[in-house]
């Protein structure tokens, strides 16, 4: 598995998701945000967790629109993988390459805490290291992490089973519950909570390895 | 030329600083605040040539996110 992990001005787990791909068996490439193309024989891209841009207009709305963001695309688009985690999952929304937008948290307090999500679906190469129906414990760190799409677009997720995960007990007022949601053809997830920062002993918890695990098992013959 | 971008949160998009300002009045004291929506205000000094539409094409790509949010564009 070839990972390429974006850094923006501003991310800060950009090495914390590095790390997590290495220790699944990734050789990783880190990208600066002003680059126009992403190294060849990229699996999978990361977009990590932090403050790109400082969060300033909306969460990740300067970041979708920087260089790097539109080869990010051009791979999805092509079929490529793409883990988009916290401000990565609102970067990925302002892209359009998911629907929705995060709204700031119900409670208006930004949250950091381990929450219980249950995975929704284990069809995916990011989830089918996982049962559906498995409660798995992963930290959040956010303020605008209130997932949000129309009616329409809920059905949507729903009819195609794109929900990979959900909170088991909603901490930020995200309709349904909705943690993280895939794209249409499985191969872009995108999530407010932190698997990497649930990937080794150290962290307190390793639910989040067979994530990475289950992407490697799928990238390696790629 | 100047434009002035209003942006405000789409109606049935849950605004919950807004709730918390209305919140925040009543407990100062002011009866009869029903409601509060915040959004915010964006101006733009642009050079000559310009045009409404371009302003347009900028809150669609980037000043707005239209899934959740609603833009008003006022020329001065």
């Amino acid at each position: 598995m070839r990972a390429a992990v974006v850094v923006f001005p501003g991310s800060n787990c950009d090495r914390d998701l590095a790390v997590a791909f290495e220790q699944a068996g990734a050789d990783v490439t880190m990208v600066w945000h002003k680059d126009s193309s992403l190294p060849g024989g990229i699996d999978i891209v990361g977009i990590p967790g932090g403050f790109s841009y400082g969060d300033y207009l909306r969460c990740g709305a300067i970041a979708a629109q920087s260089p790097i963001c539109q080869s990010v695309a051009a791979h999805a688009d092509r079929g490529g993988y793409v883990l988009g985690v916290c401000n990565g999952f609102q970067v990925l929304t302002e892209t359009g390459l998911l629907p929705g937008a995060l709204l700031r948290n119900a409670g208006l307090k930004y949250i950091c805490k381990t929450v219980g999500l249950k995975v929704e679906t284990s069809a995916s190469d990011f989830t089918n290291g996982y049962n559906a129906g498995d409660v798995i414990d992963i930290p959040i760190a956010h303020h605008d992490g209130n997932y949000f799409a129309d009616a329409e677009t809920i059905a949507t997720l729903k009819g195609e089973d794109r929900i990979a995960f959900a909170y088991t007990d909603n901490p930020n007022g995200a309709q349904d519950d909705i943690a993280g949601i895939l794209s249409h053809n499985r191969r872009v997830l995108g999530m407010m909570p932190h698997p990497e920062r649930a990937a080794d002993a150290g962290h307190g918890g390793t639910d989040g390895v067979a994530l990475f695990r289950a992407l490697a098992g799928a990238l390696t013959t790629a | 030329m100047k434009a002035r971008v209003h942006v405000m949160l789409k109606n049935g998009v849950l605004d919950p600083q807004g709730e918390a300002v209305r919140h925040a009045l009543g407990a100062m004291g002011f009866a009869g605040v029903e409601g509060v929506r915040q959004g915010k205000v964006i101006e733009l000094d642009l050079a000559e040539g310009a045009t409404e539409a371009d302003v347009t094409q900028m809150c669609e790509k980037l000043l707005a996110n239209t899934v959740i949010e609603s833009y008003t564009v006022e020329i001065a």
